[in-house]
């Protein structure tokens, strides 16, 4: 073994790295409010009375759950301008990043209502609430204590998979990390470094999740 | 030139699949066997190999996978471990699939009452004889639905074997899409073989979680 590691190399890039992290945050963060909101809508025409709806929304979540996110990002960065929509790096990354959450947590939403007992929608209905308050007092609790974990989850995998949007040159801490290595010829260290800094951000975020998902969305204790 | 999008593309891009189905077979059959290893490791009765076990699974599982085969791509060489394309991504997909599949399978281990393991102790099995034939064929059951969905995923990931230059379904995709400037079909095309292939194992996957969640 003659290779000799030179992690100094990096030093002065260590701005270009914090700042691609939070690049890499802020595209997760976005593409999480925008991919919720989506899912969200899309459980509602799930549980549609309309036939078209139902199935529109089966339809495009087993189109994103059972193909990869690499083909999605191209078919919308390449493949959407030759119809005359053309976005850039950035909006054509965010697009796809929140229609790839917006099926996986619509999955995971219509699990957790789901799995409320209908007895429970019943009770409200008997106690005279309306169906606002039943669902605002009685199921959105149980059932965001049902879905939280998963939904933490699938942040976190948001977080990993935006280092992908790096092959359409989309500005985040897997494309700074390539710079990096074009200019350095360094590729191992740069990306030990970069894999270890995704590494400190899941961690991160697993470790505040648990703590939120302690404090406001476990059960009191007896 | 432009090339026209005509059968011979449509083919280029089809055959694309062979080469994601032999990697995802590679990865997943390098990935069950090291995936094994991993679940004995964390539900060994020594902490350190406990330890080892969930570092190895935490890492895989909290970096990105495009980042993993980099590091491999670029890593393999550092050890004087000259490497192509195929090598590097059959390692990395399988290290990649052992974390996951030891993941998966620790908690089929760990869902089997103690009481079996103990009485097959006291009935004065070896550790071997005890997973092999009382606790293994209960985990590996019960952990069905979620080690096809977890292929799924596999399945999935070794498109970003296209990113190193691996040529398989994406990367025919890009090719294809590059000679004839027909992005959209190409894309769509490529997706629609992934779907082909993906979609009836979710639907197993679908199929057994239910069945499961009924018994349980």
């Amino acid at each position: 073994m003659t290779y000799r590691f030179d992690f100094g190399v990096l030093l002065p890039y260590w701005e270009q790295l914090l700042y691609g992290c939070l690049l890499t945050l802020w595209l997760g963060t976005i593409s999480t409010v925008i991919g919720l909101s989506i899912g969200l809508l899309t459980v509602l025409a799930k549980r549609s009375r309309f036939p078209i709806l139902r199935t529109a929304a089966n339809v495009y979540i087993e189109t994103i759950r059972n193909t990869p996110f690499l083909v999605q990002v191209f078919f919308i960065f390449f493949g959407l301008p030759t119809i005359g929509i053309a976005l850039q790096p950035w909006p054509a990354a965010v697009v796809a990043l929140s229609l790839n959450l917006g099926a996986f947590s619509a999955e995971i939403i219509r699990g957790g209502i789901d799995a409320i007992p209908r007895g429970q929608f019943e009770a409200g209905a008997a106690l005279g609430l309306s169906p606002f308050k039943t669902f605002r007092y009685i199921i959105l609790k149980p059932a965001l204590r049902i879905i939280f974990p998963a939904l933490s989850g699938q942040f976190v995998l948001l977080l990993l998979t935006t280092s992908i949007v790096s092959s359409i040159s989309a500005e985040e801490l897997t494309s700074v990390a390539q710079g990096i290595d074009s200019t350095t010829f360094r590729s191992f260290e740069v990306y030990i470094v970069t894999t270890l800094l995704y590494l400190a951000m899941s961690l991160l975020f697993a470790f505040v999740f648990k703590g939120i998902g302690r404090a406001f969305f476990s059960y009191p204790a007896k | 030139m432009i090339r026209e999008f005509g059968w011979p593309e449509v083919w280029m891009i089809v055959a694309g699949m062979r080469a994601t189905l032999l990697l995802s077979a590679v990865a997943f059959v390098g990935g069950g066997i090291g995936g094994l290893l991993i679940a004995l490791a964390r539900t060994a009765p020594y902490r350190f190999l406990r330890t080892l076990a969930a570092g190895f699974i935490d890492f895989f599982q909290g970096t990105p996978m495009l980042l993993q085969l980099f590091l491999v791509f670029y890593g393999l060489p550092v050890l004087g471990i000259k490497v192509n394309v195929w090598v590097a991504a059959a390692v990395g997909l399988t290290l990649h699939a052992s974390a996951f599949l030891g993941e998966i399978w620790r908690g089929g281990i760990e869902a089997i009452p103690r009481g079996q393991s103990e009485a097959a102790h006291a009935l004065g099995l070896s550790y071997f004889v005890r997973m092999r034939h009382v606790v293994l064929p209960q985990a590996l059951r019960i952990s069905f639905a979620p080690t096809v969905g977890f292929m799924v995923q596999l399945i999935k990931g070794t498109s970003l074997a296209a990113i190193i230059g691996f040529v398989e379904l994406s990367r025919s995709a890009q090719l294809v899409s590059s000679i004839t400037y027909k992005p959209l079909l190409a894309f769509g095309l490529a997706g629609a073989c992934y779907f082909a292939i993906c979609f009836p194992l979710s639907r197993l996957s679908a199929r057994f979680e239910k069945r499961y969640a009924i018994k349980g």
